[in-house]
Formats: structure tokens, sequence, C-alpha cells
């Protein structure tokens, strides 16, 4: 069984800081890690190898630091990794990076299993895993927290919900995107770090390697464009409503509120 | 010349960061007020393939040399100086001897079981008799057929009680001093060895550190490391790169105390403002994070002349001096940030001081330390 799994390098956001100048996000300095939703889809994806012996390929697409996060990955145990890299795919939207990332992946061949994370938290779309099944046109569970069967055939899966979760069957090859409550991810162990620096390679791809037009790659291929990001204003303090009583309390929130024409 | 580390030593460093957050902090205090030795976490560093992290690949170790070793040392004793101990003592004494000197067939046999975390090692020099003189032995092994019979005792043996192998120093040939001194692989389960005194301290008290007792241990002439009177040099070369480990361990406390004491001083407010604001208190935050700066970059010194098989016995000597020293200085500084309250057992700062201590002691007193610096300086 063959199986790859996307990852991204992103900002660690849990160490994010506000400039207070500005009210945007200070980039410079934060540590780089695999996004959480990915390292779950991974660890799921080494629990398959250690049950069936499965081949783990990794796969991302960013710049040339991303090289340390797929050493991380191949360090936890994965066997290949695989780095799309070049200028041309700079600026991309969910849409361009799904198309290149599908691309990639049908150069791959007999691949079983595709595991994305739900959504990377720079981002936040949760459009990418999807995108690349429809790109792919093979099926897709998305918010996985569990796999409870697999075949050479087929799988079946737990799907979150908010209130609950679906249990979704699907034939092979399928997209998967897990959550990063699916799992506790594995440490790297010392030995793999080592073997994961010194003796595996990490394979750069660039445009030349699949075949899409290069205006549709990248900035150039991307309909949708970042503007502008921006953390909402801090919201005031609110104002507790004082009073004798409960009614009096009511009373003088109604007042308050007719006065401000809400009601 | 490059001060950053390389990408797989940072990835260690993050990874045993991770790990220590996770799985050796939660039960740190615990383990300091009740001894106990800590197994479970033993086992987790044999499955992560941190009990062979600096040994060679081809002998089940990660190859990750002296520095991956020193920076996995630091974040482990950040969070508990006693496990980091256990560590020290298996890693860079017990399999270094092992694997400085050891025949293919013992570091087959007893190397890659200790590499793999299968097995955990303890090295056996001090007596009661025989300190910072380690010379002085009265432990003795007598030559009988094809074996050796060892009579005697050790104390202060840090993996103690639980460890599978010891590397036993004893004197072979009473006669001609330190050049009789040889050394032995004795297992755990030899009729005749047995566990004495378990001693009671005042920091790493997760550690078991004991005495041992030989009574007609017989063990036979395969077990014997090196040569008949080989003993003294193949346990001092162990010290010798035991003793950056050691500094960095004490500079792992130092920083847990520095970021304790740091985060305390802008909480605290006294006076109207966060005592980090009085200059009493920020010209010794500034003291604590200049002298650990210089702690770590003479550890990195001395474990990159041991990687890149340059001199580094003196550097490491150096960085065992000035970090145990150091150590102890900024955990007394903590606590007096503290307060009252750096008086508390509540607080991790108590326990941070208590541990930081031993480092000026043991694998090599930082008489001995300055003994040997001397012995080089004045040699030129």
């Amino acid at each position: 069984m063959k199986i790859l799994v996307c990852v991204k390098q992103v900002p660690d956001t849990t160490e994010v800081k506000l400039d207070p100048r500005t009210n945007t996000l200070i980039r410079e300095g934060l540590p780089s890690i695999i996004n959480p939703d990915d390292k779950a889809a991974i660890e799921e994806a080494l629990k398959i190898k250690d049950k069936t012996g499965a081949e783990i390929i990794l796969l991302s697409m960013g710049p040339a630091q991303a090289d340390y996060a797929l050493r991380e990955g191949l360090a936890m145990g994965a066997d290949r990794a695989i780095l799309l890299s070049s200028r041309a795919f700079g600026g991309a939207d969910t849409w361009a990076t799904s198309l290149t990332i599908a691309e990639a992946i049908k150069r791959i061949p007999e691949i079983d299993i595709i595991f994305c994370g739900r959504q990377a938290i720079d981002g936040d779309t949760a459009q990418v895993g999807p995108e690349i099944a429809e790109h792919l046109n093979i099926p897709q569970i998305t918010y996985v927290k569990k796999i409870t069967s697999l075949t050479d055939k087929s799988i079946t899966a737990e799907r979150a919900l908010e209130d609950g979760y679906e249990v979704i069957e699907a034939t092979l090859p399928v997209v998967l995107t897990t959550i990063k409550e699916a799992n506790t991810p594995r440490l790297a162990t010392m030995n793999g770090i080592i073997r994961a620096f010194d003796e595996q390679q990490v394979e750069l791809w660039d445009e030349n390697k699949i075949s899409i037009p290069v205006e549709r790659l990248g900035l150039k291929g991307s309909p949708t464009k970042v503007k502008k990001s921006f953390a909402p204003p801090m919201k005031a303090p609110g104002h507790m409503v004082e009073g004798l009583n409960d009614k009096e309390k009511i009373r003088i929130l109604v007042s308050h509120l007719l006065e401000k024409n809400l009601i | 010349m490059n001060f950053e580390l390389q990408p797989k030593h940072r990835m260690i460093q993050e990874t045993c960061r991770k790990f220590a957050d996770m799985e050796i902090e939660p039960i740190a205090a615990e383990t300091d007020e009740t001894g106990e030795f800590p197994l479970q976490t033993v086992k987790r560093m044999g499955e992560l393939g941190i009990l062979g992290i600096s040994i060679p690949k081809e002998y089940g170790g990660a190859g990750a040399g002296y520095t991956g070793f020193a920076v996995a040392i630091e974040e482990i004793a950040k969070s508990c100086a006693a496990t980091a101990t256990v560590l020290v003592a298996h890693v860079s004494l017990c399999c270094s001897v092992l694997l400085n000197a050891g025949t293919e067939e013992q570091k087959q046999k007893y190397l890659v079981p200790l590499a793999k975390g299968e097995k955990l090692g303890a090295f056996a020099l001090t007596e009661p008799n025989a300190g910072s003189d380690a010379a002085n032995q009265q432990t003795v092994a007598v030559r009988d057929g094809d074996d050796y019979v060892i009579n005697g005792s050790k104390i202060f043996i840090t993996n103690g009680g639980y460890a599978d192998y010891y590397m036993v120093s004893a004197m072979t040939d009473q006669s001609v001093g330190l050049k009789g001194i040889s050394v032995f692989i004795v297992e755990a389960d030899r009729a005749g060895f047995s566990i004495g005194t378990k001693e009671n301290k005042m920091g790493i008290r997760g550690s078991s550190t004991t005495e041992l007792v030989f009574r007609d241990v017989r063990v036979p002439k395969g077990n014997m490391i090196g040569k008949e009177g080989s003993g003294f040099k193949i346990m001092m070369q162990s010290l010798d790169a035991g003793r950056m480990v050691v500094a960095s361990q004490a500079v792992g406390i130092a920083q847990a105390a520095y970021e304790e004491a740091l985060k305390y001083a802008k909480e605290r407010v006294q006076f109207g403002k966060p005592i980090a604001k009085l200059q009493v208190i920020y010209n010794m935050l500034a003291d604590m994070a200049t002298q650990i700066e210089c702690a770590r970059l003479l550890v990195s010194r001395a474990a990159w002349g041991k990687d890149n098989g340059k001199p580094f016995a003196l550097q490491a000597c150096m960085a065992k001096v000035y970090c145990s020293e150091m150590a102890t200085k900024v955990t007394h500084d903590a606590i007096q940030i503290h307060g009252g309250y750096g008086f508390i057992k509540d607080y991790k700062v108590e326990r941070l001081y208590r541990d930081a201590r031993i480092t000026e002691i043991y694998e090599g007193t930082s008489e001995i330390q300055r003994q040997v610096i001397s012995g080089h300086i004045l040699r030129k």
C-alpha cells in the first residue's frame, strides 16, 4: 500500500504577537512547525504503516525552509519526502496550490490514500484537501477523526461533526483530511532524526516536473488574492449593569438599549 | 565560525524539549519528593533512542555525537536534573567505557543493548577511600583460572540497583599503584554481587545512588575491558567527555531557574511596580542571562572539539567547573528574586537550588577540574 501525506510548514500561531500600532501579526522570529492537522495526518499514515508496512510519502509545497518540516516527518518514520518549491509557485491561492499539488501527485503512481490536514493554522481555509480530491476526481472524507477499517480496496472512517460524527465508507484511492484531535502524534526518535538528515533525501521538484502551463501556477494562476490580513479590533470591556435586584437591572439595561436605538 | 545549531541538532533540541514538557516535567516535583526512580521515563528514553544518543549507529545508537547529547541533556535537565543524571551515567560513563576500550565482541554483547535502551548501565569507580584520589582503589580482582574473583565495595554509584551492567574498577596488581587497576563488566545477576545502602540525597533525589558490595564475585576473563593495568586510563577517558555533559546538565538547571525568576519578577508587584523594573533585580537577571550564555558556549566548544576529532579535555574541564559554579549562583539568585516564596517547596526554584549543588562535586570536583586545567596551562 502507498500513502501520500500533504504537509505544510506554518508559523506557530500560538506564539504570535500583535503589533499594537498596526494591529497586524508580527511574523518575524516565529518558530516554524508542521501544521497540527497535517501532523495528525502523518501519524494516521504511520499507524497504517505500523500495521501493514505501507510506504509513506510526504509532499509539501513551500519555500526551501520547508525541508525542515519534511525531515521531521521522515524522522517520525516516513519513507520518502518531496518538496515542491519554485518561484513559479509563489503567491498561490488555494486553487493554484491544490492544482499544483494534484499534478505532482499524478507523477507518483499507484497511490492508495492521500492524507491532508483539515486546514492550516495560518490560512484557515480548509479548501486545499477537498480541491485536490476534485482535481484528481477521487472521493474524499473530510474531518476524519478515526479510521475504523481498511482493505486494499476500501476504507471506513469516522467524520467529525459539531454534534457527533458520521461513518463514511469510500473506495480507494481516496483523499482524507484529518483533524488534530484524531491522535497524539509520535515524537521523532533520535535515530530517526539523524537518519533523516544524514542518510535520507528530500527530493526537490519544480515547475518542470509537472505539466501545467506556467500561467496557471502561483500568483498568476490564483483567482483569489489576499488583500489584507488583520486582527479584529479589540472589543472594549463590557459594562456590568448594577441594580438593587434583577427587575431593576433589566429596567436599566432596556433603557440603555433604547438610548442606543438598538431596540 | 558558525554559532547556530545544525538542523539535526536543532530538531533533537526541539524533540527533547517536547518530550520533557509532556512526560518529564509533570512528574518532576513528585519524583523529587518521593525519591522514586523514574522507571517509565527511562523506558521512554530508551524508545526514543535517547539512551544511545551519542553512540555510533553501528552499535545501535543514534550517532548524534556529543553536540546532540549535550543539547538533549540540557533540555531534560531543565525539567528534571535527576532524570538527566540517570542518562549521564548510562551514556557518557558506562557506554563510553565499552565504546572506547571494549572488544568488538564486548561491544556487540553489552554496548548494543545499552544503546538500544534494552539495558541500563552504571560506572563504578568511587570507593569509601577513593573519591578524588581515584587511584586509591581497594576493591581487588584476583585471577583464578579463567576467571577473576572480585571483592570490595563501591559507594555513590548512580543507577545502583537499577543497572543491568556495571563497569567496575578493581586492583589486579596492588604493587604498582594506579597501573595495577583494571576494569570489569559485572552483570547485576552475578552471584556475590549486591546493592548496599541507598543514599538519601539533598538533590537529584529521583536518581538512585547506592553502595555496591562484591563478595567473591566471579567474572570470566572475557569480562575484563582492555588489558590488565589499563583500567585507570579507561575510566579517566570516560570522565573526560562525561564532564561536558554534566556541564550541560548544570546549564539546563540554571536555565530553568532563570526562566522562573524572570517570570516571577515580571509578575510580582512591590512598591507599585513589577520588581523586574527595580535595578537590583534586573541587574541580577542580566548577570544570570549572561553567565548562562557563556556557560552554554563553553559546553558547545567542548562538544565541537570531541565531535570533530580535536582536543577537548581541557575545554570539558573548563565547562564543568564554570557551568556547575554558575548553576549554584544562578539558582541561589533565583531563590533570592522569589523572596520568601523561593524558600517554599511549592516553587520550583527550591528544588533547582538543591539539584544544582551536586554538579560542582560529581564526575570530578571543581578542585580536580582546576588541577587538570592547571596541568594543561602550566605545561606550556
